[in-house]
């Protein structure tokens, strides 16, 4: 065997790793890419795919042809379709969503105006929950069969199997309204008494009074993905070399848990976390709905009656936004905390 | 006819062969599919609503779904003739209950028909084609996996009207792109094994691949994924009629509910009312659930040393 021979020996195959600029990068166009599309589905659901727009949008709100003329070239549906999509294109990037057909005021104001009960709702319970969760899966999946698992997975699965907005009427039916002769200890909507100013110091307390069962309901309803992923993530890392040599090594059980394999199980768990406040949306619409709280949710079921296309349409193309970029955040934290995702 | 242990082996054809070795691996994962407490308890309670809806008519007569037909007073609490009580028309809600079965059921299938055959079609092929093709239709499959599904549905079912079928159609193409990825990241896996090289040797096209081997060594995951999906469509169903958007003609359980908190049942106390339907609605959904789990565990290989 000569030395030549051995120079040829093929070279071990290197993993070649992008760099974190070149993977955010990608990532970032992505998105752009899904809001380019979303822009798309959203013009072409509200334009094209019942035939005639006019019809649809103002069910049974004309009388005469004049009407309905008028009624076209207010909202530029006299337009061809290329021009009326680039209309579309300019007013959503400037912020024009157009004007609510029950409110007569600009939907973009409209969602501002209505975008905080939801943020402080949905907040509340996904901090709750994501706390909550991790640590009921932490406990299952480290005791695997135990009572406690048992227990644990079991109310889990039944809690992502029950309608959240379903949980919120027994809810309130128990402790809002009172079953026979027991009192109600909380409102049974609303965000804040009449006669309290939510903006001053004795709203707090009122405010989060009014909050509570929401955000109980919103708190059980979220728990369950949160436990589960938790509890099966953590079950693949405990068969990992790393956990037995961290027992080997002769460490606590609590700090071979905590130290080592929880923070590898914590990965994916903070993919779920940053994708479901993008779900801020719909999570709230039904909850907001028994509620009768004042947000996004509510705003979009009040505009279902009507029906209020241009405060639906806003309210779509707000919670896609949402989800579009808390997908990208994820992805970015992703990249950082875990390498090997950048291959 | 059996194998022999003697020299001269019955030859079967390849049919019979492949016929017998599909017969035994079914009998293998029933078996470990009743090993599964949880599995089994869901397949029973999933086996009774299936009774509860193939038999209403047997059961409950259908003239207690008709206002015509209603016999007790109003918002009546359970007693010996009316077991769950009546509704705010005087209906009894144990009737109305089980012929909701059907359609809550009948949607939930529709709708994950749909979201099966769509999410199996994009995925097989976003991963057998690579390249551009499979790109594109990946892309597709992402940008339509951030689509929020509630708003979206909502404004569906509003721009096409409330019916049976499109409350189904929406749940089912609101609700594809999970099983897309599922079944593209399989197909990818099964693309690179030996079988489908031999099968590519010997000249065996693009579709012939697909469909005589790609796909039937999909299936079993399409079909674990089947029952989480329904329980998903049942859900959306269930939310979907008590915004308001199901059939007006059609009782499900998500109507009911609507129905019930638009009278105020929750203020007037009566319970009867709100209880029963999201108690069967929560039973199906975690049937379908506990089923699809123990389906998953037997049918994919690397969970089975969980």
């Amino acid at each position: 065997m000569t030395i030549g021979a051995v120079t040829e020996a093929p070279a071990p195959p290197r993993v070649r790793r992008r760099s974190y600029g070149r993977y955010a990068g990608g990532k970032v166009l992505g998105s752009l890419g899904s809001l380019g599309f979303m822009l798309i589905v959203n013009f072409f659901l509200f334009r094209v795919l019942p035939g005639d727009p006019a019809r649809t949008l103002g069910r049974g709100r004309f009388t005469s042809p004049e009407q309905l003329d008028d009624f076209n070239r207010t909202y530029g549906l006299d337009q061809p379709l290329p021009q009326q999509f680039l209309t579309f294109i300019q007013n959503t990037l400037t912020g024009d969503l157009g004007i609510s057909l029950r409110y007569r005021v600009p939907v973009s104001d409209l969602i501002v105006d209505r975008m905080w009960p939801t943020l402080l709702l949905v907040g509340t319970s996904t901090i709750l929950a994501a706390v909550i969760g991790i640590w009921l899966g932490v406990n299952s999946g480290w005791r695997r069969g135990s009572r406690f698992d048992r227990a644990a997975t079991g109310s889990s699965l039944t809690l992502y199997s029950m309608p959240e907005w379903w949980l919120g009427l027994l809810l309130i039916y128990l402790l809002a309204v009172g079953p026979g002769p027991l009192p109600g200890l909380f409102p049974t909507g609303g965000l804040y008494s009449p006669d309290v100013d939510p903006t001053s110091w004795a709203g707090i307390p009122d405010v989060a009074w009014h909050l509570a069962l929401p955000v109980f309901t919103l708190t059980l309803a979220y728990l369950a993905d949160y436990a589960l992923i938790m509890r099966s993530s953590l079950l693949d890392e405990i068969g990992e070399d790393y956990v037995t040599t961290a027992r080997a090594k002769g460490l606590r059980d609590v700090q071979v848990r905590n130290r080592h394999a929880v923070r590898n199980a914590l990965l994916p768990t903070t993919t779920v976390t940053a994708l479901s406040f993008g779900f801020v949306v719909t999570g709230a619409i039904t909850v907001e709905t028994v509620f009768s709280i004042p947000g996004l949710g509510l705003l979009a079921t009040e505009a279902l009656t009507v029906p209020d296309y241009w405060v639906l349409q806003g309210t779509l193309l707000v919670s896609t936004a949402a989800v579009i970029f808390a997908n990208l955040a994820a992805n970015l934290v992703y990249g950082l905390l875990d390498p090997r995702v950048r291959t | 006819m059996s194998v022999a242990s003697g020299q001269v082996p019955v030859r079967l054809t390849a049919k019979q062969v492949s016929r017998q070795r599909r017969r035994e691996s079914w009998r293998r994962n029933w078996a470990d599919f009743r090993s599964h407490r949880s599995g089994m308890a869901g397949l029973v309670v999933l086996g009774c609503f299936v009774v509860l809806a193939l038999g209403a008519p047997l059961i409950a007569d259908a003239e207690g779904l008709k206002l015509s037909g209603a016999t007790g007073s109003v918002l009546e609490p359970p007693s010996g003739e009316f077991w769950l009580g009546t509704d705010d028309k005087g209906r009894s809600v144990l009737t109305l209950l089980i012929w909701g079965t059907r359609v809550s059921l009948m949607v939930g299938l529709l709708a994950t028909v749909i979201s099966m055959v769509i999410g199996t079609l994009i995925g097989l092929l976003s991963g057998y084609f690579g390249g551009r093709t499979g790109a594109v239709l990946f892309r597709f499959t992402e940008w339509f996996l951030v689509i929020p599904f509630l708003p979206l549905a909502i404004v569906l079912a509003t721009v096409l009207g409330a019916s049976l079928f499109t409350i189904a159609l929406v749940i089912g193409v609101t609700s594809w792109p999970g099983t897309a990825l599922l079944i593209r990241s399989q197909t990818l896996s099964i693309k690179e094994r030996p079988y489908l090289e031999r099968a590519r040797v010997l000249g065996a096209g693009r579709w012939h691949q697909i469909s005589r081997h790609i796909l039937p060594n999909v299936m079993p995951m399409v079909f674990a994924n089947t029952t989480l999906t329904v329980s998903i469509a049942i859900l959306s169903e269930t939310t979907l009629s008590f915004l308001g958007l199901s059939d007006p003609t059609r009782i499900s359980w998500g109507s009911m509910l609507d129905d019930a908190y638009g009278i105020g049942a929750i203020t007037t106390g009566s319970w009867w009312y709100i209880v029963p339907p999201g108690v069967c609605v929560v039973l199906v959904v975690l049937s379908f659930t506990l089923v699809g789990q123990a389906l998953e565990d037997v049918l994919d290989p690397r969970l089975k040393d969980r």
